[in-house]
């Protein structure tokens, strides 16, 4: 009983470690080898590698490989689960969701523990973040599946989705992935990342014991090259991956051209900023939550902070003495704040980014850590006076390492924060309501915490813009990227014309005059760079009119003007609805000219028809721009968290051939009502209605560069609009032999494409439910984290 | 009476760098600022980031005994249930305990007997020799409307009486008008009628609206001398939570980050259980340091947290649950 002595005179911390016997004795069960889970059955452990504990690096068990026919197997139980889960009414699947978030909740000790010897992470991060809302996020999925015929009209699954998870939140990774896609009425084959495999097989585990359906979820192990295995099965119509930036790149490389549905999770380097009115005691509490947690090996760790100059010298000492108090040791210690990284290969990069960072010149502060912990352990690391222009500021490192740098004013902490090829999170610390309301939508991020940081919910959906990747993970927005619009909602029916009747085109001629037919740059007719004309035919193959043969520097100005003024996104969105119902009323002045125009081309059938629908169109749109609501998402925490609706920004749009007036101005109306800048590639064969917009978007007070129109051959534009680094996203409603290379050309920014082949379309009268696909592919939707209380 | 010459002593041993005060200085209170919901949050996870276990945890309670101010403050209080108070007070745990923890030597008990002003005088004789210091709260507590004259009488009549610690309540209406001048004033002529003996400051924290106040009485009344600042005064609908000991601890630490002064801290009422102890201790230990966790620097106003604590003790002590009827009542 000395020890009692002691202690009241150190009055300090000791080891206090979460037991592990059950969870040891769950992998002695397995004998230590684990196979996948195929078809509702684990097969034999192959082609094994090991899972080591990275606190003490050793041995926690053996894993399987998984290899090409491993895959092929898994998706052909995936097929024949589907049809077994789809049979099933949304009240039978909701009760499996159920049932696997009450497992959760009822092993969840078991499952923490696992999940911490594994990861490294500690035990009160498994135990009182990981796990709950792992459960919380089924229980939360349980309710879409069963709500999934009333709220989701129209719409089906999208079949079997192959899911990739990265290590860092090992089983909550897998319940973001899985609980969407089965909650819809998919069948899922996950791999879980090599480091952390053993929570996703215990997860197999419960599908097996609550009596899933054999197939709705299926679980290969083994590294990126089974990853690749996955990505090239034509069967699968989904890839969900989560990861970094590089291998997203590398799928939707793979994937170019393929249809398959996409969603992408990547890096970060979030922003962190605080002002000089915030609760400054808080705000450093709250970097330890965003930098600290998880060994920083998270994708919205705020590793850049910024710091209002004023008050930039007193955080940094906070926060030196913060890190003083910070404790490190096995995961299982409930006494500490930080565990080991994942792997030796993690902290090798880990090391090498810091020590390019100190030869960059910014001062480095370090934590001591005791030297007795023989883990990939690293210590947690300021970085003081970064400047943005350094590696160490705009790369992600993905460990516990915080740069800071300062700001004088918050249109600099703006610019500051969007200096970035990324765009996930950002955490605002102020105590003044009108700054951090002002800040969070000008920040290009798709999540954003107001005095607080990494709180996630199932409610709330959570993800990125620019390189950070693109869809949502949670709420009824993830719900999205499981599921497809019907295509008989807004396809020509097989074998039907697209419209009723056809018109024998007029024989009066055009124009008296020669016209010269311009692109349209910033809001004035330009000239086309290359000086070249393309020849546009009426349906007897005259040429009727001359176009400008537009080329890289067409779509180079176009794009320029679209970044640079950004007039049109700034009005309210009552200015543009009514600048949408001004070009209808401008429009419909020349009703018989547009009439004539349509009435030379076959690819219009019913020119009346046509007209009127584009009458009807903007109409339509004009009407949305002030109704497209956001949401006031329901999350389990004294906050308010605002769902906002944000343009996509810059985009690209290519128009099919079809419907050449009709399907110009649906979609850009569906495009401009949201607030969005667009380079548009009109119908290569008969861009004349496009081009004879021009002088109504010039008499409807349309701001400059809100539309932009580069005509010319489609083939020669596309790739340059959709390589460009400055356009946010592309439509490409064009020919569908260009899908491929259009999907190749986005990587480098990784801009959002959405592909559909116009040509198939019902231009003319599609179900209402195309439009409400429109807009929310004309938008991209922010989460805002407002905490009240006072 | 004579102030207890070896309470002075312990006290001075330490090296606690006294409050001697500062001029008021409106400009701090005006920067302060609180976001409820963080310091919500740091409060619910530090309590999951750190525990103390097994002869580790019986240490902090050993500790948390010798910095509690076990108190009587009832309408129905006696002379007879004051000795009972403070014969308590001298032998919080049971003997054989002692033993068998092996910590004899140590000397436990209490950190300060708390009562009204009526009772001073008992608890002195009783407490003679015991070093345990008589406490007695003051200036009309609990709710302090007494004339600012009679508070001041108050003051002097207690540390005359014997008291070695003087628990004062503020005027709330202060903090609640702004009206900073006058409290810092009021504190000023409290401390001045205290002397030397201790001067704690009770802020009623849930009187008070808000942290943001919380924070700002607390700077002003160290500003204005306080040698403790305390939540509540037990009587309150919302007494010591979680929230108030990290708000009043911060502001502890800014005082001292700005002046060198150590002032200590006491939470107040709500505490009853061993385990709601432990997290405002772990609480000050975070935003502190282990350096106020005695009773220089810390107290803990409490009337049945000791009978908690007792309990838990002899479970460390004999692995087996205890029961209240086990140990001699307070």
């Amino acid at each position: 009983m000395k020890k009692v002595k002691e202690a009241f005179k150190k009055m300090d911390y000791e080891t206090a470690l979460e037991g592990e016997r059950e969870t040891l004795e769950w992998i002695t069960n397995h004998k230590g080898q684990f196979g996948h889970f195929i078809g509702g059955k684990f097969t034999k452990p192959k082609n094994l590698f090991k899972t080591i504990n990275p606190f003490n690096r050793k041995e926690i068990a053996k894993i399987s490989q998984g290899t090409l026919t491993d895959i092929k197997n898994s998706v052909d139980a995936a097929r024949s689960g589907l049809k077994k889960w789809q049979a099933l009414s949304p009240f039978q699947r909701s009760k499996y969701l159920y049932a696997i978030a009450r497992y959760i909740q009822k092993e969840s000790r078991t499952i923490s523990v696992l999940e911490s010897i594994e990861n490294g992470k500690s035990i009160r991060e498994s135990r009182d973040i990981d796990i709950p809302l792992a459960a919380r996020h089924f229980y939360h999925h349980a309710g879409w599946a069963q709500l999934l015929d009333e709220e989701f009209e129209n719409y089906s699954p999208v079949g079997i989705c192959g899911q990739i998870i990265p290590w860092n939140f090992p089983l909550l990774m897998l319940a973001w992935k899985v609980a969407p896609a089965i909650a819809a009425g998919n069948s899922v084959i996950l791999k879980p990342a090599e480091q952390t495999s053993l929570t996703a097989l215990y997860f197999a585990e419960i599908c097996k014991r609550i009596g899933l359906p054999a197939g709705v979820v299926n679980v290969v192990t083994g590294d990126g090259i089974t990853g690749s295995h996955m990505v090239n099965q034509k069967e699968i119509s989904k890839i969900a991956f989560t990861g970094s930036t590089e291998v997203g790149k590398q799928i939707k490389k793979i994937t170019a051209g393929s249809g398959k549905k996409l969603t992408l999770e990547l890096g970060g380097k979030s922003p962190f900023i605080i002002f000089d009115d915030a609760d400054l005691d808080s705000a450093v509490e709250g970097i330890v939550d965003a930098i600290w947690f998880n060994q920083g090996q998270v994708c919205c760790a705020g590793s850049r902070l910024l710091l209002q100059e004023t008050i930039s010298t007193k955080v940094e000492k906070k926060i030196i003495s913060r890190m003083k108090k910070l404790r490190f040791g096995n995961p299982l210690d409930k006494t500490i704040d930080m565990g080991p990284l994942v792997s030796l290969e993690q902290l090798n990069r880990v090391k090498r980014l810091v020590e390019s960072g100190v030869e960059g010149g910014s001062d480095i502060y370090q934590c001591d850590m005791p030297s007795i912990l023989k883990g990939y352990f690293y210590p947690p690391t300021l970085l003081k006076n970064v400047s943005p222009s350094m590696d160490i500021f705009q790369q992600e490192i993905f460990g516990p390492v915080l740069s800071s740098t300062t700001f004088r004013t918050p249109e600099e902490a703006v610019a500051l924060a969007n200096n970035s090829r990324y765009g996930l999170s950002a955490s605002i610390w102020s105590e003044n309501i009108n700054l951090a309301l002002d800040i969070s939508p000008k920040l290009k991020v798709g999540v954003v915490w107001i005095n607080s940081t990494n709180i996630f919910d199932a409610a709330v959906g959570f993800g990125g813009y620019r390189e950070s990747g693109y869809g949502r993970e949670g709420g009824k927005e993830g719900m999205y990227e499981y599921l497809e619009l019907n295509s008989d909602t807004y396809n020509i029916k097989k074998g039907a014309r697209l419209f009723k009747a056809n018109i024998s085109p007029s024989r009066q001629s055009l124009a008296h005059i020669d016209q010269t037919r311009k692109m349209f740059i910033s809001g004035s007719q330009k000239r086309g760079d290359s000086g070249h004309a393309i020849e546009i035919f009426d349906k007897q193959k005259k040429e009727v009119a001359t176009v400008g043969r537009g080329n890289r520097k067409d779509i180079r100005n176009a794009v320029e003007a679209a970044n640079k003024k950004v007039n049109w996104t700034a009005l309210s969105c009552h200015a543009r609805a009514q600048i949408l119902f001004y070009i209808a009323e401008n429009l419909s002045q020349r009703r018989d000219y547009f009439i004539k125009l349509l009435s030379l081309t076959t690819l219009c059938l019913d020119p009346i028809q046509e007209f009127d629908t584009a009458l009807k169109r903007l109409f339509t749109f004009a009407s949305w721009a002030d109704k497209f609501d956001g949401a006031v998402h329901q999350a389990p925490i004294r906050a308010n968290t605002i769902a906002l609706n944000e343009p996509v920004g810059v985009m690209g749009i290519i128009c099919p051939d079809i419907a050449p007036l009709a399907s110009f101005i649906t979609l850009i109306a569906a495009a401009l009502c949201q607030g969005n800048r667009l380079v548009v590639i009109p119908s290569e064969n008969f861009p004349l209605p496009a081009v004879d917009m021009y002088q109504i978007f010039e008499t409807s007070d349309v701001p400059e560069a809100a539309v932009n129109v580069v005509t010319g051959k489609h083939r020669e534009l596309i790739d340059t609009l959709c390589e460009h680094n400055s356009v946010d996203g592309i439509w490409n409603f064009g020919d569908p032999k260009y899908v491929s290379a259009i999907d190749k050309a986005s990587i480098s920014n990784l801009k959002q494409i959405w592909s559909m082949t116009g040509d198939n379309l019902n231009w003319i009268n599609y179900h209402a439910s195309f439009n409400k696909l429109l807009l929310r592919k004309s938008s991209q939707v922010k989460n805002i984290w407002i905490p009240y209380g006072e | 009476m004579p102030l207890d010459k070896n309470y002075i002593k312990a006290e001075t041993n330490k090296d606690i760098v006294k409050n001697s005060g500062v001029p008021l200085q409106l400009d701090v209170i005006n920067e302060v600022r609180v976001n409820k919901s963080a310091v919500e949050r740091r409060c619910a996870s530090l309590t999951n980031r750190r525990t103390v276990k097994r002869h580790n945890q019986a240490a902090w309670l050993l500790k948390a005994i010798t910095c509690m101010d076990l108190t009587t403050l009832s309408g129905d209080d006696t002379e007879r249930r004051v000795i009972q108070l403070c014969n308590k007070a001298k032998t919080p745990l049971r003997q054989d305990l002692l033993k068998s923890l092996g910590i004899e030597d140590l000397n436990i008990k209490v950190g300060g007997v708390c009562v009204y002003h009526q009772f001073i005088r008992t608890a002195s004789n009783v407490l003679k020799g015991s070093t345990i210091p008589v406490v007695a709260v003051s200036t009309g507590f609990p709710a302090g409307h007494t004339p600012k004259k009679t508070k001041i009488l108050e003051i002097k009549e207690s540390v005359r009486n014997g008291a070695q610690e003087i628990d004062i309540v503020i005027s709330r209406r202060h903090v609640l008008s702004g009206s900073w001048e006058k409290l810092y004033d009021e504190i000023i002529e409290y401390k001045e009628a205290a002397g030397i003996a201790c001067l704690k400051t009770i802020l009623a924290t849930g009187e008070l609206g808000t942290l943001k106040n919380v924070l700002k009485a607390s700077l002003i009344c160290m500003m204005a001398g306080a040698d403790f600042i305390k939540t509540s005064t037990g009587k309150e609908n919302i007494n010591a939570t979680l929230p108030v000991t990290l708000v009043m601890s911060r502001a502890i630490r800014e005082y001292f980050e700005r002046t060198g002064f150590e002032v200590g801290y006491k939470p107040a009422g709500g505490i009853s259980s061993a385990k709601d102890c432990l997290s405002h201790m772990m609480l000050i230990k975070e935003e502190l340091s282990s350096r106020w966790l005695n009773p220089c620097l810390f107290r803990v106003g409490a009337s049945s947290l000791l009978s908690d604590i007792e309990r838990q003790i002899e479970h460390f002590s004999t692995g087996q649950y205890s029961s209240f009827n086990r140990h001699g009542m307070a």
